[in-house]
C-alpha cells in the first residue's frame, strides 16, 4: 500500500451464542442437523406466536460487555429492523437500535507490525443482540433458492468497534483478540469456518494529515483471518487506485472472493438502509440490576492478557510461551492440567508450542481432540526428566503416542525403550567402541572435536538409541583422555 | 395529503409492493387519512412524559435455556406454495 494514504478501518463482528435453544423459543440451537428440523412456529414466524427471551442470551451479552470494558445498559429494549428478504419469514429481525446492552468499551491488543509488535487500544462502540437469519442455498440444477430455517433466530451478538484500526494487522489484533476473548467467555463456540463468528469490515482511505474520512464501503461476511487480512489489502489498494485516477469511492455494500481475491460491489440495493426501526411491542424491556451486574463480573473467568502475566510470574516462562500457551483457552486448560501431574512448565510448554502444535497443525485438530491426554504428556516428560530413557527415544514415543493414544510407559515397556544407565553395561559398548575406531581416536588427540562426536554417535547406534548420552560423554572422555 | 405520491411508491418498494396508477391514488388517499389521524397525538405536550418502551408496565420477561421438541418439518413446510428437498423454495436470490 502507498505510503502516501492513510486506512480507516471498522469491524462489525457477530458471534453466535452457545445457549442451547434459540434465542425466542425452545427450538435447538445445534449445528448441521437436517433442513428445518430445528423449527417451530415462533423462529418461522407464524403469526399470533409470541417471542419470549432467553435469559441466557442477556448473560452472556452482559459477560461479553464486562469483559472488553463496556458499560452495561441498566435499561435496555429490543426493537425491529424492517427488511424483506427470504432469510426472513417474518420480514423483520428482532435487534436492539437505541439502547443497546453495552456500549463505550475497549480492548488492548497487540499487534504483529511489519517493524516489530506494538499494542494499541481498540475502542468499542456498542454490543447488542439479536437473531440470526435463515440458510439460503442456492440450487444450480432448478436454479431455486433453497430456505433452511434452522439457523432462524440462533442468538447473536454484534460487537461494533470504533474506526480505529490503521491496517490489516491491527484487525487481524483486533479480531484475535476478541475471538480469544469470546473463547474464554464461554459464550460463544467462534467456528469462523461454520459462521459462528464472522465479521463485516467498513473501511474508507485518505491523504496522510487529512481529517475528514473519506467515504467508507462495507464487506460482508468475512469468515477467516486471512480473508480479513486479504479483504483490506485488495479494499484499500483499490480505493486509493480509484481516488488517484480521479474517481470516487461510493458507498455501497461489497462481497469478497478470499480464493480469487477479488471484492465486488453486490447489487445495488439503494434503499436497503432504511430498515424503519420501531420498538418490537411483543418483548419487554430489560431491566438489569446492580447485583446482576456485579454477580456476572465477579464470576468472569481469568482473561487471556491476566493469565499470559500469571504464567510469566509463577511459572517463569518467557513472555512469547506465555501468549502462545493463552492465546487459546483450551490450549491454556491443556497446558495447566499438564502441569498438575508433573512440575515441569518450561519443558512441557515446550512439548506443547513444539510437537504438539506441529502433530495438530498436520491433523488439522484442535488440542480437545488430540489423542495425547495432558496425564500421557506429563508422564512423558516425567520418564524424560527423570532418566528413563533418552530424549531420543522421547520424541519416538511421542510420535507412537499421538499415532496409538497409548500411554508412555506402555509403549517404552512394549518396545524396550528404557534408557541404559547400568555403568558396566555402558562401559562395555564404550570400550568396544574405542577398540574398533583407532582412527577416530588419533583424531581426537590431535585435536578434532568431532571425532568425539562421531564416536558418541557410534554408541548411540550400538544400543539403538538408548544409552544415557551423559554418561556415554563422560565415559568416552574419560578413557579417551588417559589412553 | 400529507403523504405523497412519491413517499407511497417509495415504501411499497420497500415490501416489495407493485401498484398500479389507481392502487397508488387510493393508498396516498388512505395512508395520509390515518397519517392525519395519528398526528392529532403530536398537539398533547409530552414534556415530561418517559419515552415508552412496552406499553404494559412489565419487563423482564425471560424463559430458561432448556430444549423442547421442535415441529415436524411436514407441519412447518405446509403452508409452503413451493418446497424441494426439506426446503421452501423462492425464486433466485443468491447472487
Ligand atoms: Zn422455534
Amino acid at each position: 500500500m502507498r505510503e502516501d494514504y492513510e486506512v480507516i478501518i471498522g469491524l462489525e463482528v457477530h458471534a453466535e451464542l452457545a445457549t442451547h435453544t434459540k434465542i425466542y423459543c425452545n427450538c435447538t440451537t445445534e449445528f448441521g442437523s437436517d433442513p428445518n428440523t430445528h423449527c417451530c412456529p415462533i423462529c418461522t414466524g407464524m403469526p399470533g406466536t409470541l417471542p419470549v427471551l432467553n435469559e441466557k442470551v442477556v448473560e452472556y451479552a452482559v459477560k461479553a460487555g464486562l469483559a472488553t470494558n463496556c458499560e452495561i445498559a441498566r435499561f435496555s429494549k429490543q426493537d425491529r429492523k424492517n427488511y424483506f428478504y427470504p432469510d426472513l419469514p417474518k420480514a423483520y429481525q428482532i435487534s436492539q437500535y437505541d439502547l443497546p446492552l453495552c456500549k463505550d468499551g475497549h480492548m488492548d491488543v497487540t499487534v504483529e507490525g511489519k517493524q516489530g509488535n506494538y499494542k494499541k487500544r481498540i475502542g468499542i462502540t456498542r454490543i447488542h443482540i439479536e437473531e440470526d437469519a435463515a440458510k439460503l442455498i442456492h440450487d444450480a440444477y432448478t436454479g431455486d433458492t433453497l430456505v433452511d430455517m434452522n439457523r432462524c433466530a440462533v442468538p447473536l451478538i454484534e460487537i461494533v468497534s470504533e474506526p480505529d484500526m490503521r491496517s490489516a494487522e491491527e484487525a487481524v489484533a483486533y479480531m484475535q483478540t476478541l475471538k480469544s476473548i469470546l473463547e474464554y467467555l464461554e459464550v460463544s463456540d467462534c467456528k469462523m469456518q461454520e459462521g459462528s463468528l464472522r465479521c463485516d469490515v467498513n473501511l474508507s482511505v485518505r491523504k496522510k494529515g487529512e481529517t475528514k474520512f473519506g467515504t467508507r464501503t462495507e464487506t460482508k461476511n468475512l469468515n477467516s483471518f486471512r480473508a480479513i487480512y486479504n479483504l483490506i489489502e485488495f479494499e484499500a489498494n483499490r480505493q486509493i487506485e480509484e481516488l488517484e485516477k480521479g474517481g470516487v469511492i461510493y458507498q455501497e455494500t461489497r462481497r469478497f472472493d478470499d480464493v480469487k481475491g477479488i471484492g465486488y460491489a453486490m447489487r445495488s440495493k439503494e434503499d436497503a438502509n432504511d430498515y424503519r426501526y420501531f420498538p418490537e411491542p411483543d418483548l419487554a424491556p430489560i431491566v438489569l440490576s446492580e447485583e446482576y451486574i456485579a454477580d456476572i463480573q465477579n464470576h468472569l473467568p481469568e482473561m487471556p492478557h491476566i493469565k499470559k502475566e500469571r504464567y510469566v510470574q509463577m511459572y517463569e516462562l518467557p513472555e512469547y510461551d506465555a501468549e502462545q500457551l493463552t492465546n487459546s483457552k483450551k490450549i491454556a486448560n491443556f497446558f495447566e492440567e499438564t502441569i498438575t501431574h508433573w512440575n515441569n512448565p518450561k519443558a512441557i510448554a515446550n512439548w506443547i508450542m513444539g510437537d504438539i502444535f506441529r502433530k495438530l497443525n498436520e491433523a488439522e485438530i484442535e488440542i480437545d481432540a488430540c489423542p495425547i491426554k495432558p496425564k500421557d504428556m506429563a508422564k512423558l516428560v516425567e520418564l524424560l526428566d527423570k532418566g528413563v530413557i533418552s530424549s531420543k527415544i522421547a520424541k519416538q514415543v511421542f510420535e507412537e503416542m499421538f499415532e496409538s493414544g497409548k500411554s508412555p510407559e506402555k509403549i517404552v515397556e512394549e518396545k524396550g525403550l528404557v534408557q541404559i544407565s547400568d555403568e558396566s553395561a555402558i562401559k562395555e559398548i564404550v570400550t568396544k567402541v574405542v577398540e574398533n575406531n583407532p582412527q577416530s581416536v588419533v583424531d581426537y588427540k590431535a585435536g578434532k572435536d568431532r571425532a568425539l562426536g562421531f564416536l558418541v554417535g557410534q554408541v548411540m547406534k550400538e544400543t539403538k538409541g538408548k544409552a544415557n548420552p551423559k554418561m556415554v560423554n563422560e565415559m568416552l572422555l574419560e578413557i579417551l583422555n588417559q589412553s | 395529503m400529507s403523504v405523497s405520491k412519491e413517499e407511497v411508491k417509495y415504501i411499497a418498494r420497500l415490501s416489495k409492493l407493485y401498484l398500479t396508477e389507481e392502487e397508488l391514488e387510493k393508498n396516498t388517499h388512505d395512508l395520509s387519512s390515518i397519517i392525519d389521524f395519528a398526528n392529532e397525538l403530536s398537539s398533547i405536550c409530552v414534556d415530561n412524559v418517559k419515552p415508552t418502551a412496552h406499553i404494559l408496565d412489565i419487563q423482564n420477561v425471560f424463559r430458561k435455556d432448556e430444549v423442547e421438541p421442535s415441529y415436524e418439518r411436514e407441519k412447518i413446510l405446509q403452508n409452503a406454495p413451493t418446497k424441494d428437498a426439506g426446503c421452501i423454495t423462492v425464486p433466485k436470490v443468491v447472487e
